[in-house]
Protein backbone atom coordinates (compact mmCIF):
# COMPACT_ATOMS: atom_id res chain seq x y z
CA UNK A 1 0.00 0.00 0.00
CA UNK A 2 2.71 2.55 1.66
CA UNK A 3 4.59 1.25 -2.09
CA UNK A 4 2.20 2.31 -4.06
CA UNK A 5 1.11 5.28 -2.51
CA UNK A 6 4.53 6.36 -2.81
CA UNK A 7 4.99 5.57 -6.54
CA UNK A 8 2.07 7.78 -7.52
CA UNK A 9 4.17 10.48 -5.64
CA UNK A 10 6.61 10.37 -7.38
CA UNK A 11 4.74 10.02 -10.60
CA UNK A 12 3.17 13.54 -9.82
CA UNK A 13 6.43 14.82 -8.68
CA UNK A 14 7.95 13.88 -12.17
CA UNK A 15 5.62 15.05 -14.27
CA UNK A 16 5.74 18.10 -12.53
CA UNK A 17 9.38 18.41 -13.19
CA UNK A 18 8.26 17.73 -16.59
CA UNK A 19 5.28 20.76 -17.32
CA UNK A 20 7.96 22.94 -18.91
CA UNK A 21 8.96 19.83 -21.53
CA UNK A 22 5.50 18.38 -22.15
CA UNK A 23 4.13 21.76 -23.02
CA UNK A 24 6.90 22.29 -25.08
CA UNK A 25 6.59 19.24 -26.65
CA UNK A 26 2.75 19.09 -27.51
CA UNK A 27 2.96 22.87 -28.49
CA UNK A 28 6.10 23.12 -30.60
CA UNK A 29 6.69 19.61 -31.81
CA UNK A 30 3.87 16.68 -31.99
CA UNK A 31 0.92 19.96 -32.37
CA UNK A 32 3.27 21.27 -35.23
CA UNK A 33 3.81 17.81 -36.70
CA UNK A 34 0.42 16.89 -37.17
CA UNK A 35 -0.50 20.28 -38.56
CA UNK A 36 1.99 20.68 -41.10
CA UNK A 37 0.85 16.85 -42.00
CA UNK A 38 -2.34 18.44 -42.44
CA UNK A 39 -1.56 21.09 -44.51
CA UNK A 40 0.69 18.61 -46.89
CA UNK A 41 -2.71 17.88 -48.53
CA UNK A 42 -4.25 21.53 -48.76
CA UNK A 43 -3.93 24.68 -50.06
CA UNK A 44 -2.94 27.33 -47.70
CA UNK A 45 -1.80 30.71 -48.02
CA UNK A 46 -1.82 32.04 -44.17
CA UNK A 47 -4.43 34.13 -45.05
CA UNK A 48 -7.35 32.39 -46.27
CA UNK A 49 -8.49 28.72 -44.42
CA UNK A 50 -6.89 25.59 -45.79
CA UNK A 51 -8.72 24.28 -48.92
CA UNK A 52 -8.45 20.33 -48.48
CA UNK A 53 -6.50 19.69 -52.33
CA UNK A 54 -5.26 15.69 -51.52
CA UNK A 55 -2.30 15.02 -53.14
CA UNK A 56 -2.20 17.84 -55.15
CA UNK A 57 0.84 19.30 -53.70
CA UNK A 58 3.11 16.22 -54.08
CA UNK A 59 2.03 15.75 -57.66
CA UNK A 60 2.78 19.42 -58.10
CA UNK A 61 6.70 18.27 -56.22
CA UNK A 62 7.35 15.56 -58.32
CA UNK A 63 6.58 17.69 -61.60
CA UNK A 64 8.33 20.91 -60.04
CA UNK A 65 11.77 21.65 -61.97
CA UNK A 66 13.05 23.51 -59.01
CA UNK A 67 12.26 21.15 -56.57
CA UNK A 68 14.15 18.38 -58.09
CA UNK A 69 17.21 20.55 -58.76
CA UNK A 70 17.07 21.47 -54.43
CA UNK A 71 16.98 17.61 -53.92
CA UNK A 72 19.72 17.10 -56.16
CA UNK A 73 21.66 19.75 -54.87
CA UNK A 74 21.52 18.73 -51.46
CA UNK A 75 21.66 14.98 -52.07
CA UNK A 76 25.14 16.15 -53.64
CA UNK A 77 25.76 18.23 -50.74
CA UNK A 78 25.31 15.46 -48.41
CA UNK A 79 26.53 12.69 -50.40
CA UNK A 80 29.82 14.45 -51.16
CA UNK A 81 30.65 16.29 -48.15
CA UNK A 82 29.71 14.00 -45.11
CA UNK A 83 32.30 11.20 -46.10
CA UNK A 84 34.90 14.23 -46.76
CA UNK A 85 33.99 15.63 -43.32
CA UNK A 86 34.07 12.37 -41.62
CA UNK A 87 37.09 11.44 -43.35
CA UNK A 88 38.91 14.57 -42.34
CA UNK A 89 37.79 14.20 -38.77
CA UNK A 90 38.81 10.83 -38.84
CA UNK A 91 42.50 11.19 -40.12
CA UNK A 92 42.69 14.26 -38.01
CA UNK A 93 41.93 12.49 -34.75
CA UNK A 94 44.45 9.84 -35.59
CA UNK A 95 46.92 12.20 -35.42
CA UNK A 96 45.96 13.91 -32.56
CA UNK A 97 45.46 10.48 -30.56
CA UNK A 98 49.01 10.07 -29.25
CA UNK A 99 49.45 11.85 -26.62
CA UNK A 100 52.45 14.63 -27.41
CA UNK A 101 53.71 17.97 -26.33
CA UNK A 102 50.19 20.87 -27.62
CA UNK A 103 48.20 18.03 -28.23
CA UNK A 104 45.11 20.02 -26.07
CA UNK A 105 45.93 23.12 -27.93
CA UNK A 106 45.28 21.47 -31.27
CA UNK A 107 42.26 19.89 -30.15
CA UNK A 108 40.47 23.36 -29.31
CA UNK A 109 41.74 24.79 -31.65
CA UNK A 110 40.54 22.31 -34.80
CA UNK A 111 37.03 21.94 -32.70
CA UNK A 112 36.68 26.05 -33.17
CA UNK A 113 35.53 26.14 -36.22
CA UNK A 114 32.30 24.36 -35.70
CA UNK A 115 31.16 26.88 -33.73
CA UNK A 116 31.09 29.53 -36.24
CA UNK A 117 31.03 27.78 -39.48
CA UNK A 118 27.77 27.78 -39.99
CA UNK A 119 27.39 31.91 -39.07
CA UNK A 120 26.60 34.54 -41.70
CA UNK A 121 29.76 35.92 -40.87
CA UNK A 122 32.09 33.08 -42.21
CA UNK A 123 29.07 32.71 -44.88
CA UNK A 124 30.83 35.93 -45.81
CA UNK A 125 34.15 34.77 -45.52
CA UNK A 126 33.86 31.99 -47.70
CA UNK A 127 31.46 34.55 -50.05
CA UNK A 128 34.93 36.61 -49.86
CA UNK A 129 37.86 34.16 -50.54
CA UNK A 130 36.05 32.04 -53.22
CA UNK A 131 35.23 35.57 -55.43
CA UNK A 132 36.74 36.20 -58.65
CA UNK A 133 40.11 36.92 -58.26
CA UNK A 134 40.47 36.03 -54.46
CA UNK A 135 42.95 34.33 -52.83
CA UNK A 136 41.72 30.39 -53.90
CA UNK A 137 40.87 31.93 -57.81
CA UNK A 138 44.81 32.89 -57.60
CA UNK A 139 46.58 30.39 -56.61
CA UNK A 140 44.57 27.81 -58.59
CA UNK A 141 45.55 29.97 -61.40
CA UNK A 142 49.52 29.87 -60.34
CA UNK A 143 48.98 25.75 -60.58
CA UNK A 144 47.48 26.77 -64.36
CA UNK A 145 44.03 25.47 -63.20
CA UNK A 146 41.75 29.02 -63.94
CA UNK A 147 38.66 28.49 -63.15
CA UNK A 148 38.11 31.56 -62.14
CA UNK A 149 35.80 32.59 -59.04
CA UNK A 150 33.98 29.52 -57.76
CA UNK A 151 31.06 31.31 -56.36
CA UNK A 152 29.90 32.90 -59.67
CA UNK A 153 30.44 29.68 -61.61
CA UNK A 154 27.91 26.84 -61.78
CA UNK A 155 29.96 24.14 -61.76
CA UNK A 156 31.99 25.26 -58.73
CA UNK A 157 29.80 26.95 -56.10
CA UNK A 158 28.94 23.40 -54.83
CA UNK A 159 32.18 23.06 -53.58
CA UNK A 160 32.44 25.98 -52.14
CA UNK A 161 29.40 25.04 -49.84
CA UNK A 162 30.98 21.56 -49.28
CA UNK A 163 34.91 23.03 -48.58
CA UNK A 164 32.98 25.06 -45.56
CA UNK A 165 31.52 21.73 -44.17
CA UNK A 166 34.45 20.24 -44.39
CA UNK A 167 36.29 22.74 -42.51
CA UNK A 168 34.26 22.11 -39.56
CA UNK A 169 35.35 17.87 -39.44
CA UNK A 170 36.12 19.36 -35.17
CA UNK A 171 32.98 18.83 -33.82
CA UNK A 172 32.91 14.80 -35.38
CA UNK A 173 36.57 15.09 -34.89
CA UNK A 174 36.60 15.39 -30.56
CA UNK A 175 33.60 12.76 -30.82
CA UNK A 176 36.22 10.03 -32.58
CA UNK A 177 38.92 10.90 -30.15
CA UNK A 178 37.02 10.40 -27.51
CA UNK A 179 36.26 6.68 -29.03
CA UNK A 180 39.59 6.15 -30.21
CA UNK A 181 40.82 7.03 -26.41
CA UNK A 182 38.60 3.66 -25.44
CA UNK A 183 40.57 1.08 -27.78
CA UNK A 184 42.74 -1.12 -25.45
CA UNK A 185 46.30 -0.52 -26.51
CA UNK A 186 47.05 -4.49 -25.81
CA UNK A 187 45.20 -5.17 -29.15
CA UNK A 188 47.66 -3.22 -31.26
CA UNK A 189 50.71 -4.33 -29.04
CA UNK A 190 49.59 -8.05 -29.59
CA UNK A 191 48.73 -7.24 -33.26
CA UNK A 192 52.61 -5.74 -33.68
CA UNK A 193 53.82 -9.02 -32.61
CA UNK A 194 51.83 -11.02 -35.48
CA UNK A 195 53.93 -8.32 -37.48
CA UNK A 196 50.68 -6.65 -38.41
CA UNK A 197 51.34 -3.56 -40.65
CA UNK A 198 49.82 -0.14 -39.92
CA UNK A 199 47.08 -0.49 -42.33
CA UNK A 200 46.34 -3.67 -41.02
CA UNK A 201 45.95 -2.68 -37.81
CA UNK A 202 43.49 0.40 -38.63
CA UNK A 203 41.51 -1.78 -40.22
CA UNK A 204 41.61 -4.96 -38.10
CA UNK A 205 41.50 -3.08 -34.78
CA UNK A 206 40.87 0.37 -34.87
CA UNK A 207 37.95 0.74 -37.38
CA UNK A 208 35.92 -2.11 -35.49
CA UNK A 209 36.03 -1.07 -32.62
CA UNK A 210 35.45 2.81 -33.25
CA UNK A 211 32.88 1.49 -35.49
CA UNK A 212 29.90 3.10 -32.91
CA UNK A 213 31.45 5.77 -32.86
CA UNK A 214 31.37 6.59 -36.36
CA UNK A 215 27.93 5.06 -36.18
CA UNK A 216 27.16 8.00 -34.03
CA UNK A 217 28.47 10.61 -36.34
CA UNK A 218 27.91 9.20 -39.58
CA UNK A 219 23.86 9.65 -38.36
CA UNK A 220 24.64 13.07 -36.44
CA UNK A 221 26.21 14.64 -39.58
CA UNK A 222 23.71 13.27 -42.31
CA UNK A 223 20.91 14.43 -40.59
CA UNK A 224 22.44 18.07 -39.83
CA UNK A 225 23.45 18.12 -43.28
CA UNK A 226 20.29 17.56 -44.76
CA UNK A 227 19.14 20.46 -43.37
CA UNK A 228 21.31 22.91 -44.44
CA UNK A 229 20.22 26.61 -44.76
CA UNK A 230 22.22 30.10 -43.41
CA UNK A 231 25.63 29.07 -45.44
CA UNK A 232 23.86 28.21 -48.98
CA UNK A 233 21.88 31.43 -48.13
CA UNK A 234 24.84 33.78 -47.57
CA UNK A 235 27.10 32.39 -49.86
CA UNK A 236 24.70 32.68 -52.91
CA UNK A 237 24.35 36.09 -51.46
CA UNK A 238 20.72 36.45 -51.47
CA UNK A 239 18.53 39.39 -53.52
CA UNK A 240 18.72 39.10 -56.88
CA UNK A 241 20.47 35.76 -58.09
CA UNK A 242 18.85 33.22 -55.72
CA UNK A 243 19.39 29.93 -55.49
CA UNK A 244 23.14 30.85 -56.68
CA UNK A 245 24.50 30.49 -60.30
CA UNK A 246 22.03 28.50 -61.95
CA UNK A 247 20.10 27.06 -59.08
CA UNK A 248 23.86 25.09 -58.11
CA UNK A 249 23.04 26.59 -54.61
CA UNK A 250 19.18 25.97 -54.11
CA UNK A 251 19.50 23.41 -51.26
CA UNK A 252 16.42 21.92 -50.09
CA UNK A 253 15.81 24.15 -46.71
CA UNK A 254 15.74 27.48 -48.94
CA UNK A 255 13.54 25.94 -51.61
CA UNK A 256 11.15 25.20 -48.79
CA UNK A 257 12.02 28.84 -47.08
CA UNK A 258 11.36 30.36 -50.50
CA UNK A 259 8.10 28.36 -51.04
CA UNK A 260 6.37 28.73 -47.42
CA UNK A 261 7.53 32.12 -46.23
CA UNK A 262 7.86 34.12 -49.53
CA UNK A 263 4.85 32.37 -51.93
CA UNK A 264 3.22 31.93 -49.10
CA UNK A 265 2.44 28.27 -50.28
CA UNK A 266 2.31 27.10 -47.25
CA UNK A 267 0.82 23.68 -48.00
CA UNK A 268 3.22 22.76 -50.64
CA UNK A 269 6.17 23.64 -48.10
CA UNK A 270 4.41 21.81 -45.95
CA UNK A 271 4.44 18.69 -48.36
CA UNK A 272 8.26 19.15 -49.25
CA UNK A 273 9.34 19.52 -45.05
CA UNK A 274 7.12 15.65 -44.86
CA UNK A 275 9.16 14.87 -47.77
CA UNK A 276 12.41 15.68 -46.25
CA UNK A 277 11.20 13.90 -42.94
CA UNK A 278 10.89 10.89 -45.10
CA UNK A 279 13.73 11.26 -46.59
CA UNK A 280 15.87 11.45 -43.37
CA UNK A 281 13.53 8.86 -41.49
CA UNK A 282 14.77 6.76 -45.38
CA UNK A 283 18.73 7.33 -44.18
CA UNK A 284 17.81 6.86 -40.98
CA UNK A 285 16.32 3.42 -41.18
CA UNK A 286 18.99 2.48 -44.13
CA UNK A 287 21.57 3.23 -41.33
CA UNK A 288 19.95 1.13 -38.38
CA UNK A 289 19.36 -1.64 -40.40
CA UNK A 290 22.48 -2.20 -42.07
CA UNK A 291 24.71 -1.33 -38.73
CA UNK A 292 24.26 -4.95 -37.37
CA UNK A 293 26.87 -5.75 -40.73
CA UNK A 294 29.46 -3.23 -39.81
CA UNK A 295 29.01 -1.88 -36.34
CA UNK A 296 30.41 -3.80 -33.00
CA UNK A 297 29.48 -3.23 -29.78
CA UNK A 298 31.65 -4.85 -26.85
CA UNK A 299 28.62 -6.60 -25.29
CA UNK A 300 28.09 -8.57 -28.11
CA UNK A 301 31.72 -9.55 -28.58
CA UNK A 302 31.83 -10.64 -24.78
CA UNK A 303 29.35 -12.91 -25.69
CA UNK B 1 70.87 1.44 -30.61
CA UNK B 2 69.14 3.25 -28.53
CA UNK B 3 70.74 6.54 -30.37
CA UNK B 4 68.66 5.47 -33.01
CA UNK B 5 65.45 4.92 -31.69
CA UNK B 6 65.73 8.27 -30.04
CA UNK B 7 66.34 9.90 -33.80
CA UNK B 8 63.23 7.78 -35.19
CA UNK B 9 61.29 9.61 -32.37
CA UNK B 10 62.81 12.73 -32.80
CA UNK B 11 61.68 12.43 -36.39
CA UNK B 12 58.18 11.25 -36.04
CA UNK B 13 57.74 14.01 -33.39
CA UNK B 14 58.81 16.55 -36.10
CA UNK B 15 56.21 15.33 -38.87
CA UNK B 16 53.55 15.02 -35.75
CA UNK B 17 54.25 18.60 -35.44
CA UNK B 18 54.53 19.37 -39.55
CA UNK B 19 51.21 17.62 -39.90
CA UNK B 20 49.04 19.26 -36.94
CA UNK B 21 50.52 22.90 -37.74
CA UNK B 22 49.29 22.09 -41.49
CA UNK B 23 45.53 21.76 -40.21
CA UNK B 24 45.93 24.39 -38.53
CA UNK B 25 47.21 26.76 -40.44
CA UNK B 26 44.13 25.61 -42.95
CA UNK B 27 42.09 26.12 -39.70
CA UNK B 28 43.12 29.26 -38.99
CA UNK B 29 43.56 31.26 -42.50
CA UNK B 30 39.47 32.36 -42.70
CA UNK B 31 39.97 33.19 -39.08
CA UNK B 32 43.23 35.29 -39.55
CA UNK B 33 41.65 36.61 -42.89
CA UNK B 34 38.51 38.20 -41.22
CA UNK B 35 40.80 39.66 -38.82
CA UNK B 36 43.44 41.52 -41.57
CA UNK B 37 40.75 42.61 -44.17
CA UNK B 38 39.10 44.49 -41.47
CA UNK B 39 41.73 46.72 -40.87
CA UNK B 40 42.54 46.67 -45.09
CA UNK B 41 40.98 49.69 -47.27
CA UNK B 42 37.64 48.04 -48.93
CA UNK B 43 39.43 47.21 -52.23
CA UNK B 44 42.53 45.49 -51.46
CA UNK B 45 40.20 43.14 -49.34
CA UNK B 46 39.04 40.96 -52.36
CA UNK B 47 41.93 40.95 -54.17
CA UNK B 48 45.41 41.54 -52.42
CA UNK B 49 47.16 38.18 -51.53
CA UNK B 50 48.62 39.45 -48.65
CA UNK B 51 46.60 38.45 -45.34
CA UNK B 52 47.64 40.83 -42.95
CA UNK B 53 47.33 44.68 -44.09
CA UNK B 54 50.58 46.38 -45.25
CA UNK B 55 48.94 50.05 -43.47
CA UNK B 56 46.56 49.23 -41.35
CA UNK B 57 43.25 51.44 -41.01
CA UNK B 58 40.82 51.42 -38.77
CA UNK B 59 38.49 53.62 -41.73
CA UNK B 60 35.79 49.98 -41.95
CA UNK B 61 35.24 50.56 -38.18
CA UNK B 62 34.60 53.81 -37.81
CA UNK B 63 32.18 53.29 -40.95
CA UNK B 64 30.15 51.22 -38.64
CA UNK B 65 29.18 53.48 -36.24
CA UNK B 66 27.05 55.26 -38.82
CA UNK B 67 25.14 51.61 -38.81
CA UNK B 68 23.30 49.60 -41.24
CA UNK B 69 20.06 51.37 -42.50
CA UNK B 70 20.00 53.82 -40.17
CA UNK B 71 19.63 51.54 -37.75
CA UNK B 72 23.21 51.98 -35.33
CA UNK B 73 25.33 48.84 -34.62
CA UNK B 74 24.78 48.83 -30.79
CA UNK B 75 20.95 48.46 -31.86
CA UNK B 76 21.93 44.70 -33.37
CA UNK B 77 24.28 44.04 -30.41
CA UNK B 78 21.34 44.89 -27.64
CA UNK B 79 19.19 42.74 -29.26
CA UNK B 80 21.48 39.55 -29.94
CA UNK B 81 22.89 39.99 -25.95
CA UNK B 82 19.20 40.21 -24.54
CA UNK B 83 17.76 37.00 -27.02
CA UNK B 84 21.07 35.04 -26.15
CA UNK B 85 20.98 35.66 -22.21
CA UNK B 86 17.41 35.13 -22.38
CA UNK B 87 17.76 31.53 -24.30
CA UNK B 88 20.54 30.55 -21.74
CA UNK B 89 18.17 31.49 -18.70
CA UNK B 90 15.46 29.36 -20.27
CA UNK B 91 17.23 26.53 -21.28
CA UNK B 92 19.00 25.94 -18.03
CA UNK B 93 15.86 26.29 -16.10
CA UNK B 94 13.61 23.84 -18.40
CA UNK B 95 16.42 21.75 -19.10
CA UNK B 96 17.50 20.88 -15.81
CA UNK B 97 14.02 20.30 -14.56
CA UNK B 98 13.47 18.21 -16.97
CA UNK B 99 16.87 16.56 -17.24
CA UNK B 100 16.25 15.91 -13.34
CA UNK B 101 12.48 14.10 -13.71
CA UNK B 102 14.32 11.83 -16.19
CA UNK B 103 17.22 11.03 -13.72
CA UNK B 104 16.61 10.82 -10.57
CA UNK B 105 12.32 10.30 -10.57
CA UNK B 106 11.20 6.80 -11.09
CA UNK B 107 7.58 7.55 -12.28
CA UNK B 108 4.97 5.77 -15.10
CA UNK B 109 5.87 6.78 -18.28
CA UNK B 110 9.32 7.43 -18.10
CA UNK B 111 10.94 5.33 -20.63
CA UNK B 112 8.44 6.44 -23.32
CA UNK B 113 9.08 9.85 -22.90
CA UNK B 114 12.97 9.75 -22.94
CA UNK B 115 12.38 8.07 -26.21
CA UNK B 116 10.40 10.86 -27.33
CA UNK B 117 13.09 13.23 -26.29
CA UNK B 118 16.09 11.84 -27.88
CA UNK B 119 13.64 11.06 -31.16
CA UNK B 120 13.29 15.05 -31.09
CA UNK B 121 16.71 14.92 -31.82
CA UNK B 122 16.52 13.34 -35.33
CA UNK B 123 13.70 15.32 -36.22
CA UNK B 124 14.39 18.43 -39.23
CA UNK B 125 13.27 21.85 -38.02
CA UNK B 126 11.45 22.39 -41.37
CA UNK B 127 8.38 19.99 -40.46
CA UNK B 128 8.22 22.23 -37.71
CA UNK B 129 8.97 26.08 -38.58
CA UNK B 130 5.49 26.01 -41.13
CA UNK B 131 2.71 25.22 -37.83
CA UNK B 132 5.19 27.06 -35.78
CA UNK B 133 5.10 30.42 -38.15
CA UNK B 134 1.24 30.18 -38.29
CA UNK B 135 0.72 29.75 -34.66
CA UNK B 136 2.96 32.48 -33.70
CA UNK B 137 0.91 34.42 -36.23
CA UNK B 138 -2.12 33.75 -34.92
CA UNK B 139 -1.57 34.92 -31.70
CA UNK B 140 0.26 38.36 -32.87
CA UNK B 141 3.70 37.21 -31.94
CA UNK B 142 5.10 38.22 -35.20
CA UNK B 143 8.32 40.81 -34.75
CA UNK B 144 8.52 39.72 -31.37
CA UNK B 145 11.41 37.74 -29.38
CA UNK B 146 8.85 35.07 -27.92
CA UNK B 147 8.83 32.85 -30.77
CA UNK B 148 12.74 33.39 -30.96
CA UNK B 149 12.40 32.48 -26.89
CA UNK B 150 9.29 30.35 -25.67
CA UNK B 151 11.03 26.99 -26.99
CA UNK B 152 13.76 28.04 -24.44
CA UNK B 153 11.81 28.28 -21.95
CA UNK B 154 9.60 24.94 -22.45
CA UNK B 155 12.83 22.90 -23.13
CA UNK B 156 12.81 22.20 -26.44
CA UNK B 157 16.25 21.63 -26.89
CA UNK B 158 16.67 17.97 -26.66
CA UNK B 159 20.48 18.05 -26.71
CA UNK B 160 20.68 20.12 -23.40
CA UNK B 161 18.66 17.52 -21.63
CA UNK B 162 20.02 14.68 -22.94
CA UNK B 163 23.48 16.24 -21.74
CA UNK B 164 22.06 16.74 -18.09
CA UNK B 165 20.88 13.69 -17.88
CA UNK B 166 23.65 12.10 -18.62
CA UNK B 167 26.04 14.30 -15.90
CA UNK B 168 23.03 13.79 -13.26
CA UNK B 169 22.94 9.59 -13.78
CA UNK B 170 26.85 10.17 -12.74
CA UNK B 171 26.58 11.71 -9.56
CA UNK B 172 26.34 9.60 -6.44
CA UNK B 173 22.31 8.52 -5.36
CA UNK B 174 24.11 8.14 -1.82
CA UNK B 175 23.66 12.05 -1.57
CA UNK B 176 19.90 12.28 -2.29
CA UNK B 177 19.09 9.30 -0.93
CA UNK B 178 20.63 10.67 2.53
CA UNK B 179 18.92 14.20 2.14
CA UNK B 180 15.77 11.98 1.64
CA UNK B 181 16.01 10.27 4.86
CA UNK B 182 16.27 13.65 6.31
CA UNK B 183 12.73 14.62 4.88
CA UNK B 184 14.10 16.05 1.67
CA UNK B 185 11.16 16.33 -0.93
CA UNK B 186 12.40 16.02 -4.65
CA UNK B 187 12.73 20.45 -4.89
CA UNK B 188 15.24 20.45 -2.05
CA UNK B 189 17.12 17.97 -3.43
CA UNK B 190 16.90 19.31 -6.90
CA UNK B 191 17.66 22.47 -5.68
CA UNK B 192 20.08 22.34 -2.86
CA UNK B 193 21.85 19.09 -4.05
CA UNK B 194 21.47 18.08 -7.70
CA UNK B 195 21.94 21.61 -9.11
CA UNK B 196 25.05 22.80 -7.75
CA UNK B 197 26.76 19.66 -8.59
CA UNK B 198 25.77 19.85 -12.09
CA UNK B 199 27.58 22.86 -12.47
CA UNK B 200 29.97 21.39 -15.27
CA UNK B 201 26.96 20.52 -17.04
CA UNK B 202 25.01 23.89 -16.64
CA UNK B 203 28.02 25.86 -18.16
CA UNK B 204 28.39 24.09 -20.87
CA UNK B 205 24.66 24.11 -22.18
CA UNK B 206 24.68 27.88 -21.04
CA UNK B 207 27.78 28.21 -23.38
CA UNK B 208 26.13 26.41 -26.58
CA UNK B 209 22.92 27.64 -25.62
CA UNK B 210 24.69 31.62 -25.96
CA UNK B 211 26.78 30.85 -28.99
CA UNK B 212 23.71 29.30 -30.88
CA UNK B 213 21.60 31.60 -29.90
CA UNK B 214 23.55 34.49 -31.42
CA UNK B 215 24.76 32.54 -34.43
CA UNK B 216 21.05 32.13 -35.39
CA UNK B 217 19.92 33.24 -38.53
CA UNK B 218 16.90 31.67 -39.56
CA UNK B 219 15.36 32.03 -36.16
CA UNK B 220 15.58 35.66 -36.54
CA UNK B 221 15.25 35.93 -40.17
CA UNK B 222 11.71 34.13 -40.37
CA UNK B 223 10.04 36.22 -37.27
CA UNK B 224 11.65 39.77 -37.18
CA UNK B 225 10.68 42.06 -39.75
CA UNK B 226 11.80 45.99 -38.46
CA UNK B 227 15.26 46.37 -38.41
CA UNK B 228 15.52 48.27 -35.36
CA UNK B 229 14.65 44.46 -33.77
CA UNK B 230 17.13 42.56 -36.06
CA UNK B 231 19.73 40.62 -34.58
CA UNK B 232 23.63 40.55 -35.06
CA UNK B 233 23.12 37.88 -38.32
CA UNK B 234 20.25 39.82 -39.41
CA UNK B 235 22.20 43.01 -39.55
CA UNK B 236 25.29 41.44 -41.81
CA UNK B 237 22.23 40.15 -44.01
CA UNK B 238 20.88 44.19 -44.16
CA UNK B 239 24.96 44.54 -45.76
CA UNK B 240 24.93 41.69 -48.11
CA UNK B 241 21.45 42.58 -49.58
CA UNK B 242 23.16 46.39 -50.31
CA UNK B 243 25.91 44.18 -52.35
CA UNK B 244 25.21 46.63 -54.94
CA UNK B 245 27.36 49.18 -53.00
CA UNK B 246 30.13 46.12 -52.72
CA UNK B 247 31.68 48.11 -49.16
CA UNK B 248 33.59 44.79 -48.59
CA UNK B 249 35.08 47.29 -46.13
CA UNK B 250 32.21 47.67 -43.66
CA UNK B 251 31.27 44.38 -44.55
CA UNK B 252 34.22 42.31 -43.01
CA UNK B 253 34.42 44.70 -39.98
CA UNK B 254 30.87 43.86 -39.30
CA UNK B 255 31.66 40.31 -39.68
CA UNK B 256 34.47 40.51 -37.34
CA UNK B 257 32.22 42.31 -34.77
CA UNK B 258 29.94 39.50 -35.14
CA UNK B 259 32.50 36.78 -34.55
CA UNK B 260 34.26 38.51 -31.66
CA UNK B 261 31.60 37.44 -29.18
CA UNK B 262 32.04 34.33 -30.13
CA UNK B 263 35.36 33.78 -30.65
CA UNK B 264 35.96 35.04 -27.31
CA UNK B 265 33.66 33.20 -25.02
CA UNK B 266 35.53 29.97 -26.85
CA UNK B 267 38.61 31.18 -25.81
CA UNK B 268 37.42 31.49 -22.50
CA UNK B 269 36.06 28.68 -22.13
CA UNK B 270 37.24 26.35 -24.64
CA UNK B 271 37.50 22.99 -22.41
CA UNK B 272 34.01 23.14 -21.79
CA UNK B 273 33.16 23.30 -25.07
CA UNK B 274 35.38 20.75 -26.75
CA UNK B 275 34.50 18.69 -23.70
CA UNK B 276 30.48 19.08 -23.77
CA UNK B 277 30.83 17.89 -27.59
CA UNK B 278 32.75 15.09 -26.32
CA UNK B 279 30.06 13.62 -24.29
CA UNK B 280 27.22 14.33 -25.96
CA UNK B 281 27.52 15.04 -29.88
CA UNK B 282 26.87 18.75 -29.60
CA UNK B 283 27.22 20.34 -33.20
CA UNK B 284 28.81 23.53 -33.24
Amino acid sequence: MAGRRQGRRETLAGYLFLTPWCVGILLLTLGPMLVSLYLAFTDYNLFDSPKWIGFKNFQDLFEDDRWWTSVQVTLKYVLIGTPLKLAAALAVALLLVKPRKGQGFYRSAFYAPSLIGASVSIGIVWRAIFNDDAIVDKSMSLFGWDVGGWIGDPDWALPTLITLTVWQFGAPMVIFLAGLKQVPGELYEAAAMDGAGRWRRFRSITLPMISPVLFFNLLLELIHSFQVFTSAVVIAGSGTNTGGPGDSLLVYGWYLYEQGFRNLRMGYAAAMAWMLMLGIGLVTAVLFKTQRGWVHYEEEDAK
Amino acid sequence: MSASVAVGRRARSVIWHVGALAVLAVILYPVVWVIGGSFKPGDQIIGSLQLLPTDPITDNYRRLSDGIADVPISTFFTNSLLLAVGSVIGVLFSCSLAAYAFARIRFAGRGALFTLMISTLLLPFQVLIIPQYILFQKLGLINTYVPLLLGKYLAADAFFVFLMVQFMRGLPRELDEAARLDGCGHLRIYWNIVLPLCRPALITSAIFTFIWSWNDFIGPLLYLNEPDKYTVSLGLKLFIDQDSVADYGGMVAMSMVALLPVLLFFLAFQRYLVEGAATSGLKG
